[in-house]
């Protein structure tokens, strides 16, 4: 019993290989969701890793062709604020690399050291499409986000039991795809973060007024440092708030080169931190702007893009009251540029969910389709790398069984860098297990089958 | 209807079941029920008011009144029935508030009917939530509202969500306007017995009883698992484990036991004292009595399993489990048992009691004969889209090779449902005597992109998406930042 279980492994592990990325492959008759642009009966021709033509054309020959007729071919979807890769089980602390309390690593924590490329979130979220993510720190300070438990039962935090006092920043950004393989990292620190509203004025000692005025220092602490690095190192300026490991992680922010994700909700809040940062020169993404809408001409003005989900219509705070469903519309409609998330790191699969009840309160679809691919990649500074089916970008093809944003459509096939990806995953395992009632041939323990 | 004139405390049962109107109106605290075989005893031992729970099954009653409505006959529409049928070009008649008649175009519109034009459009039994806290733990979630969990003691079934329950909670208008007709409201999971449940009709009232479903069972909460070991474990108090969980429940079913044979031999003989009222025991002993349902929060199969054998000891019945991550493991003994599995689409891995959630769950559930699948929300967002999370079950239940029609899985948020909480046979199908709780949608409620159109409760509409008059707006919601304000660019209408 146990020889035929280790042999059967064997051969699943073996028919699960990923095909070669090199292998010249044409995606023919779907209709092709480009991220830009819809083509019906379209090809998309992939090869080496990276997307050779997209078109209306015949399959080269030679060309592995694989049929999508009835079917929609749409770029992998990019995660954003999304914890895939660093956070396997929300509960327990110790899996759980998104957020770190000491104040002498606040700016500095950088999520990609904690990137596991085997962890069982990725596979799950594959079969939502999604083929990259931002993976986005949470502050240690700020709760946990979307993520509502059964019963509203809270975990202890971290900053509970002891931690130090975090700081105003949760740390950088990193950029993955979701391939198998042992190095998912694509890059990192493409993004500082930090919690404006009342999560960052809790930070600040309770009221917003410290914050901004925090913040403020800070960065004339930062750039202070940035120009007497030599007397800091000899011990001849003055005492600053931020540790030395900090205070060169926000240099490339204080410089406008690298941005900023803030976490801010309400339309007031929002509209001093456009102003912070036109003032010091800092760019920034908005992240949540449940409030937005109300504020979509200043946001759109000031060109300022926003991570927002759009299933989010409920005053979950006083913060939030005019939170609306109609939240992205809106902003798309006035020229903001708009990524969509999921709901959170187990669930960013639903991220296509939230992006079709956007469309049903009034977001065009193709909007909706940019805000999961085209849009995300550009906001992070990766246009034309990924997020879109144009010669020259990565590979990251999905075909799935109908409209991507509808819950009855799956995914039929996947390319991530043109390398073919499995379509299973540990739920898939399990579901198999218990698909046949729980017993297997000869009456032995379903531990015993596959 | 036995059922619900017996949804109070046990000790009332072999009282009240040979005089059932005697103790549905006998709530002024002096009469004793007639017709028992020694009413001139029991004469003899009137109670001050509030002693003696038999002579008030009901001290909270449903003050709950039908909106204004008229006969109304939808037609046109691909009906699903919640009963598997599904009838293209159906009719739907509604008269006094009630499911008159379902059948299909030839169905005969008597005068006088308004007929709503359906044609193009989706018709379905209310969606019904058997798992919410809306009220109890309300938007906005700010100090001061955050009433469900009264995470004093491991054990709390004295406390009823009722009492917690803000109406003015903002949650109830989206939740309508997601086609949620009927609720049930629970208490947390803090605590092995967290307190009796409700169920709401969904409509705008000032009062929780001016919501409440009338002759609905109510139930008790009762939390397996991570969640009553970690807040009492954590404060070095027991239940800390899993074995601390189990021996908890025992020892409050055996109190509740010792309870009713108290009150059962003080009515027999009028020897003694009367036994001093004891809410938390009076709830348990209606759990024992049937009266009372046990929705018992379990994530875990193996949990399932030692709950069951806990039901048979003490000799009740678990009418459902919540959250149930694992059903699907045990889905044969879950049928065999006749207990709903209440569960979500796409929720997993938040704690290792969620490790091995699957989408597939509730399509592997429902499989064995007599199963009762039921998707729930446990949330003020999913309960807005239950429909869509049933749609993702569908889609894994078909790609896992299972053959399941629309028809049939809308059965997980509608007859399912009401079966789950104890009300099938008042509402969650369209079938004549139901009550006329109906959502007509903009297109395929398997879509992401159907929107509730309009929502009947009892006949009555109560929620129009193409009429601010039947858009209800709470209090709450008056006057705050952006109150009033529509983006006007935002282009109304599903696709």
């Amino acid at each position: 019993m146990r020889r035929f279980a280790l042999i059967s492994l064997t051969a699943l592990a073996l028919s699960a290989m990923p095909a070669l990325a090199q292998e010249l492959t044409a995606i023919t008759g779907g209709r092709v969701l480009t991220g830009t642009s819809i083509i019906e009966n379209g090809t998309v021709v992939i090869q080496n890793g990276r997307v050779v033509s997209v078109g209306t054309g015949a399959a080269p020959s030679g060309a592995r062709v694989i049929d999508a007729r009835g079917k929609v071919v749409a770029p992998g979807f990019v995660a954003v604020d999304a914890g895939l890769g660093a956070s396997e089980v929300s509960s327990v602390d110790g899996s759980d690399d998104l957020s770190n309390s000491a104040n002498t690593i606040s700016a500095s924590f950088d999520v990609s050291y904690g990137l596991d490329p085997w962890s069982f979130t990725l596979p799950v979220a594959r079969l939502g499409g999604i083929t990259r993510a931002i993976v986005v720190p949470n502050h240690a300070g700020s709760g946990g986000g979307l993520h509502q438990d059964d019963g509203e039962v809270a975990f202890a935090g971290a900053g509970d039991g002891g931690y130090q006092t975090p700081g105003l920043f949760a740390g950088t950004a990193s950029i993955i795809h979701l391939a198998a393989g042992s190095d998912i990292l694509v890059k990192p620190r493409v993004a500082m973060v930090a919690p404006f509203g009342e999560a960052g004025a809790g930070i600040a000692g309770g009221a917003r007024g410290a914050q901004f005025v925090q913040f403020r220092e800070t960065l004339a602490e930062v750039r202070l440092y940035a120009r007497n690095k030599a007397a800091y190192d000899r011990a001849g300026l003055r005492d600053l708030s931020l540790s030395r490991a900090d205070l060169e992680a926000l240099i490339p922010l204080a410089n406008g080169d690298m941005p900023l994700i803030v976490t801010v909700r309400r339309a007031a809040d929002i509209l001093q931190v456009l102003r912070l940062a036109d003032e010091e020169g800092v760019k920034v993404i908005l992240d949540g702007a449940d409030e937005g809408w109300l504020v979509a001409s200043q946001i759109a003005t000031a060109g300022v893009p926003v991570l927002l989900n759009p299933i989010e219509n409920l005053p979950g705070s006083i913060e939030t009251r005019a939170s609306r469903m109609e939240n992205a519309a809106a902003l798309n409609a006035a020229g903001v540029v708009i990524a969509i998330k999921g709901n959170g790191v187990h669930r960013a699969r639903e991220a296509r969910y939230n992006a079709g009840n956007a469309v049903s309160h009034g977001l065009p679809f193709e909007a909706a389709i940019a805000a999961l691919t085209v849009n995300p990649a550009r906001i992070f500074g990766m246009g034309g790398q990924f997020g879109e089916l144009r010669a020259g970008a990565a590979a990251d093809v999905v075909v799935w069984s109908g409209d991507p944003l509808e819950p009855l459509s799956s995914v039929t096939a996947e390319f991530i860098n043109g390398q073919e990806q499995s379509l299973t995953s540990r739920q898939i395992l399990l579901r198999d297990r218990y698909r046949a009632g729980g017993r297997i041939d000869g009456g032995m323990p379903v531990a015993y089958g596959q | 209807m036995i059922r619900h004139a017996l949804r109070g405390p046990s000790l009332a049962v072999v009282a009240c079941a040979l005089a059932l109107s005697a103790c549905a109106t006998t709530g002024d605290g002096a009469a004793a029920p007639d017709g028992s075989d020694n009413a001139g005893a029991d004469a003899d031992r009137t109670m001050a008011r509030g002693l003696d729970a038999s002579t008030n099954l009901d001290p909270f009653p449903s003050t709950y009144q039908p909106l204004p409505r008229d006969n109304i006959a939808i037609v046109g529409g691909t009906v699903l029935t919640g009963t598997g049928q599904k009838i293209e070009n159906g009719v739907v008649l509604v008269a006094d508030g009630k499911v008159e008649a379902v059948g299909p175009a030839s169905t005969p519109v008597p005068a006088g009917y308004r007929v709503v034009d359906a044609r193009g459009r989706h018709v379905t039994p209310g969606i019904i939530d058997v798992h919410s806290h809306l009220g109890v733990y309300p938007s906005p979630g700010v100090t001061g509202m955050s009433d469900g969990n009264e995470a004093t003691s491991p054990n709390t079934a004295q406390v009823w969500a009722e009492h917690s329950i803000w109406p003015q909670d903002p949650g109830f208008n989206t939740a309508r306007a997601g086609g949620v007709t009927t609720m049930m409201i629970l208490p947390g999971s803090a605590n092995l017995f967290g307190g009796r449940s409700v169920t709401v009709r969904n409509i705008p009232s000032i009062s929780m009883q001016g919501m409440k479903f009338p002759g609905a069972p109510y139930g008790v909460k009762m939390a397996c698992g991570e969640n009553p070991s970690r807040v009492y474990g954590s404060r070095n108090q027991s239940p800390a484990t899993g074995m601390g969980n189990v021996a908890g429940y025992r020892a409050a079913f055996i109190a509740a036991q010792d309870y009713r044979e108290k009150w059962d031999k003080w009515r027999e003989t009028g020897e003694g004292s009367p036994p001093t009222r004891n809410l938390q025991n009076e709830t348990l002993a209606g759990v024992l009595d049937g009266s009372i349902l046990v929705q018992n929060h379990c994530y875990r199969a193996d949990e399932m399993m030692v709950m069951l054998d806990i039901a048979r000891e003490f000799g009740y019945r678990i009418t459902a489990f919540h959250h149930a991550i694992e059903a699907y493991k045990v889905a044969p003994q879950l049928a065999a048992a006749g207990v709903c599995a209440d569960m979500w689409t796409g929720w997993w891995g938040f704690k290792m009691e969620a490790l091995d959630g699957i989408e597939a769950n509730t399509a592997l559930v429902d499989a064995p004969e007599g199963s009762c699948a039921v998707i729930h929300s446990d949330d003020a967002r999913l309960t807005q889209r239950l429909n869509q999370e049933a749609a993702a079950a569908l889609a894994a239940g078909r790609n896992a090779g299972l053959d399941i029609s629309e028809e049939h899985a809308i059965s997980w948020i509608t007859s399912n449902a009401a079966r789950s909480i104890g009300i099938g046979d008042e509402t969650g199908s369209l079938e004549a005597g139901k009550r006329g709780d109906v959502v007509i949608w903009s297109a395929n409620p398997f879509s992401v992109y159907a929107r509730a159109d309009q929502v009947f409760i009892d006949g009555a509409l109560t929620f129009d998406r193409f009429d601010p008059r039947y858009q209800p707006v709470s209090d709450f919601e008056l006057g705050q930042p952006g109150f009033g304000l529509t983006a006007a660019t935002v282009n109304e209408g599903a696709r």
